[in-house]
């Protein structure tokens, strides 16, 4: 199986997450991170799906996610073509001893620490997902006492818009 | 043009800007106010139904006999339940309706209420869309757009949920409404670069086969399927879902496919080396094992929804668009050619198996009645004209072998879903949508114990039906499976109504309706006349037939098409007409 980027253009209305992700489930599909938030446009989401599925069955959930009314546009994301990040906040035992040790780490992966108290620290990472794994990795030897990160975002290189035709699709009906 | 009025009334009068005429359905608390304007439309003739899914498949009914938007009304909680099955029964087979449901005040969603249920949650996954209304300003543009999308592209259920605040608040009624539909884009201009691509195919190939379903009567396409079948000479098979929609007597026509198939339309497929899919979706109960499905056909697939093609099985030439353009561009691109392919050989074979395995059964040596004779009589004396509306089961299978379809639409029954108790409220909806024709409903005794109630629908409305109930005292398709792969131990089949419980002639007439009983294969044809000859009140008419007939061809459940029974332990010999 392979990991696979789904950049989804979806109307900014209730239920809509709820539609997309009941979808993933029912055809039997795992999705391995989901991030959506507001675009540049207030009535366009983007949701950000990453999914690990062979080419056959990603087709056809694909063309199932565009029967969904809401949904305005998929674009599948090259790797290579596009930025991907996660964001992760990170609490790691620190006292005195260790301190510095983490706070070296923080500066190696262009870490920031964001919060401190007299035996831990919280830091705040942002990257690829094998960035991430790799800090969390450097980490664990000191305690991690808890970890939270968010779902993939991803946007392609290049001067280009996934958004602008669904931005005109919009405004034809409005 | 902008009125004031209330939700209530703006809903009623879009249902009645969209055109609709019939709405079946029960009311209740939440979607009571939507009732009182009703009571007042001249335009829009409300049946007070016996039980919500019986709204719901007469919707169904209604659409597939008129190819219109049936609709079905219900209040909030259990009233929309029970509209569940019709629903997820119109998603399977893609039939148009719209569902109209109450619901608890907005600001009671979420409380746990009396008498809510979240029907758009429990919907999504069997409706082509659903919409929450809290707003009264928001509902002329959702039925709208309900009604749009219900009809367009491919269609099927669309539920609208509307609260018990938005139906009584004050809003500005204007129409029509602005559509705000921007994700919905259904394609039906098929590229014409796959069209040439599969008029090619269709010159090259020697042993190809029309593969029709749904899809086609649909779109309105059997005259132009017939002008291609007889343009190409190519052998047609109609699915279940497709019956009538080329004519039965036609010499092209192979029959059914799948699961009970004919010997010829599974082996037209089996051995072709190019489908021409048309409407269909490569459902399970025709392709039988999927890996061993036609081994030797290329596949060219055509259907309106993008996400039916290569779904089961791979397309060589994938179109999407309509279907009536489809074949219309078909046509014209197959001329252009203008080459006739070379079919002589598959002729050959397709007609000597035709002749070698003719649809067939057995009669009872103990002068009890075959049910497949009581399909024959039917369709001898009601005619081709007549609409057929079947349950689930043995009989539907049954009906759809044994009766003879000329005509596009005329048989009704619940394919995808295999809904039992579907075929008394479906007819009762093409009977409203078709009143000059004449509507047999084709029950088994288990289904129709199901729904019967809308009996008493159809006595008091005047909607005269008839229902032919073909007892065997079982739930025979179930039985069936069980004589033979459960050892002949038939758990939880038996019905007892050969034992008159209920006594279904006793139950016609309870409903209001004329109840008739047939047990000898003489009495069957005298019967049917006597049944045709009344036309003001329903009729039952209790078959009591053989509990041991068998549907026959099959093809087990998940073994290959190859692997089809003409009888119990009985294959066709197909290898040696095959050089």
């Amino acid at each position: 199986m392979s990991r696979h980027t789904l950049s989804v253009l979806v109307e900014n209305k209730p239920g809509v997450l709820a539609r997309v992700s009941a979808l993933f489930s029912r055809r039997g599909f795992n999705i391995d991170s989901l991030a959506v938030g507001q675009t540049e446009h207030d009535d366009i989401s983007r949701m950000t799906i990453v999914v690990s599925v062979e080419e056959l069955p990603l087709e056809q959930v694909t063309k199932q996610l565009n029967k969904l009314v809401n949904v305005l546009k998929i674009v599948e994301l090259d790797t290579s073509q596009s930025v991907q990040r996660e964001l992760m906040l990170i609490k790691v035992k620190a006292d005195s001893d260790s301190r510095s040790h983490v706070l070296e780490l923080v500066q190696l992966f262009r870490a920031r620490c964001v919060d401190v108290a007299s035996d831990a620290v919280t830091i705040e990472v942002t990257g690829t997902p094998d960035k991430l794994e790799a800090f969390v990795k450097v980490l664990e030897p000191f305690g991690i006492k808890e970890l939270v990160q968010s779902g993939m975002v991803a946007i392609g290189r290049g001067a280009r818009s996934i958004t602008d035709r669904s931005l005109r699709a919009l405004d034809r009906t409005a | 043009m902008t009125e004031r009025m209330t939700g209530a009334q703006a809903l009623v009068r879009a249902l009645e800007h969209v055109g609709v005429d019939t709405v079946f359905g029960i009311p209740g608390g939440a979607i009571l106010p939507a009732y009182d304007p009703l009571y007042d439309s001249t335009k829009v003739r409300h049946v007070l139904v016996r039980h919500e899914q019986g709204a719901g498949h007469a919707a169904e009914g209604y659409a597939q006999a008129t190819g219109k938007v049936g609709v079905c009304m219900a209040t909030s909680g259990p009233g929309a339940t029970n509209l569940v099955t019709p629903i997820a029964d119109a998603y399977m087979d893609s039939v148009p309706i719209v569902a109209i449901t109450g619901q608890v005040a907005s600001g009671a969603i979420g409380t746990d209420a009396f008498q809510e249920a979240d029907i758009s949650g429990i919907t999504m996954p069997i409706t082509k869309h659903n919409f929450l209304i809290t707003n009264a300003d928001d509902i002329p543009r959702t039925i709208a757009e309900a009604f749009h999308i219900a009809s367009t592209g491919r269609p099927g259920p669309v539920l609208v949920d509307i609260s018990k605040d938005a139906l009584q608040a004050d809003t500005t009624f204007s129409w029509p409404p602005v559509m705000q539909l921007p994700g919905y884009r259904p394609v039906t201009r098929p590229h014409s670069k796959q069209i040439r691509e599969a008029a090619k195919l269709i010159a090259e190939a020697r042993r190809p086969v029309l593969y029709v379903g749904g899809g086609v009567h649909k779109s309105g396409a059997s005259p132009e399927l017939l002008r291609l079948a007889e343009l190409t000479n190519i052998p047609v098979i109609t699915t279940l879902m497709a019956r009538g929609t080329f004519p039965d007597s036609h010499p092209q026509h192979m029959g059914m496919p799948g699961m009970h198939g004919s010997v010829t339309a599974v082996g037209a497929l089996q051995k072709s080396d190019l489908i021409i899919g048309l409407g269909v979706r490569f459902d399970d109960r025709v392709t039988g094992q999927l890996s061993s499905f036609a081994p030797y056909a290329k596949v060219v697939h055509a259907d309106i929804d993008p996400a039916e093609i290569s779904k089961n099985r791979h397309a060589d030439v994938p179109i999407v668009g309509d279907c009536k353009e489809v074949i219309a561009d078909l046509i014209g691109a197959v001329e252009a050619t203008g080459r006739q392919g070379d079919y002589a050989d598959w002729w050959k074979l397709l007609n000597g198996m035709k002749e070698t395995y003719p649809l067939g059964y057995e009669e009872f040596e103990d002068g009890s009645l075959a049910p497949q004779y009581v399909m024959e009589r039917l369709s001898a004396i009601a005619g081709p004209d007549a609409y057929y509306v079947a349950g689930v089961g043995q009989h539907q299978m049954w009906a759809s072998q044994f009766i003879g379809y000329e005509n596009p639409g005329t048989f009704i029954n619940s394919g995808g879903l295999g809904t039992m108790g579907f075929a008394v409220p479906a007819a009762m909806g093409a009977k409203m949508g078709r009143p000059d024709s004449t509507v047999w409903a084709i029950d088994g005794d288990g289904c129709f114990q199901m729904t019967n109630q809308e009996l008493a629908t159809c006595a008091l409305e005047g909607v005269p039906i008839k229902v032919a109930v073909i007892n065997n005292g079982n739930l025979g398709m179930v039985r069936q499976w069980q004589t033979l792969f459960y050892d002949q131990r038939y758990s939880n089949t038996d019905l007892q109504t050969t034992r008159r419980i209920p006594d279904f002639v006793k139950l016609a007439d309870a409903y209001g309706c004329v109840g008739l009983r047939c047990e000898r294969p003489e009495d069957v044809d005298a019967t049917i006349k006597k049944a045709m000859e009344i036309t003001d009140v329903p009729v039952v008419v209790d078959f009591v037939v053989h509990q041991d007939a068998m549907v026959w061809p099959m093809v087990a459940a998940g073994t290959s098409n190859d692997n089809i029974k003409i009888a119990r332990d009985m294959a066709p010999n197909w290898e040696s007409e095959d050089e």
